[in-house]
């Protein structure tokens, strides 16, 4: 199963729909990480509206893929954390999700684009490309 | 049989078809179809809805660790009859089994890359978790969760 990823801009959409095998994740990430070099993406939201269930595995490659969009210089934004998700994250044990979370892939967006021009980066590559 | 009322809610003790699912571990969808199972077979007894959430945390979380830590295993699901209504996961491998039980329950302690609080968090998921493992022979964990 292969995840697509949207371009908005400089922002990238992914969501996540079923629980990923160690291939399809390894391919997730493989693709994400590419795709925001190349773009160089300012952004990255990450849906898990669609999971209802989420075990320490896949809490795991969601996070690790976050840690690895930012390590590449882009906001990060995981969207839709499921209230029974939440749940049993928490009783399972802390920190399983480790970044920033938003209701939903709007309120997603919006956190990332204030956070994209707080940085005030997003000019300084226009600039470059006029 | 005549029906004419809607359907009563489930009752206290488990009925005629909630019955023992034992499923084989092989591949990850598998992992998912054990979650379905749980979940199907905690909503039709009457579990809540978070108690439902958690067995099926549970099974995932056990399943994935049949898969990647012995290759593959046999989990059974179970509703377990009496006063008090439960559901039972028991997990099965012919694995390597636990070298040192009481690490593999601590949280971030993980010998396969994980997170470290898989079965930590089953056991704080469920009501009840018993592991039993001989080191070279494999391993059985025993989950409960009374509704």
């Amino acid at each position: 199963m292969k995840i697509p990823i949207l371009r908005l801009g400089r922002i990238l959409l992914v969501s996540i729909q079923d629980d990923l095998t160690d291939n399809d994740a390894m391919q997730f990430q493989s693709d994400l990480v590419e795709r925001v070099a190349e773009i160089e993406a300012l952004g990255v939201a990450i849906d898990i509206t669609a999971l209802d269930v989420v075990d320490s595995y896949m809490a795991r490659v969601i996070n690790d893929t976050a840690c690895m969009v930012g390590l590449l210089g882009a906001e990060v934004v995981i969207c839709g954390v499921q209230p029974f998700v939440a749940m049993t994250l928490i009783e399972m044990g802390r920190d399983l999700l480790g970044a920033n979370c938003a209701f939903n892939l709007e309120q997603g967006l919006e956190i990332l684009n204030r956070r994209i021009a707080t940085r005030g980066d997003i000019h300084i590559d226009e600039d470059e490309d006029d | 049989m005549h029906q004419d009322r809607p359907t009563p809610p489930a009752p206290a003790h488990p009925g005629p078809g909630i019955v023992a699912t034992s499923m084989r571990i092989d591949t990850e969808s598998d992992v998912a179809a054990v979650c379905r199972v749980v979940r199907a077979l905690a909503e039709h007894m009457a579990f809540s809805r978070s108690a439902a959430y958690s067995l099926a945390t549970a099974a995932s979380e056990l399943a994935t660790n049949l898969l990647i830590h012995a290759g593959g295993g046999q989990l059974q699901v179970a509703p377990l009859p009496g006063m008090r209504a439960g559901i039972e996961l028991l997990a099965e491998d012919h694995g390597p089994g636990i070298d040192d039980l009481r690490l593999a329950l601590t949280d971030g302690y993980s010998t396969a890359g994980g997170l470290g609080c898989g079965l930590p968090g089953v056991e704080r998921l469920m009501d009840l978790c018993d592991i039993d493992s001989v080191p070279g022979h494999g391993t059985r964990v025993r989950a409960v969760k009374w509704r």
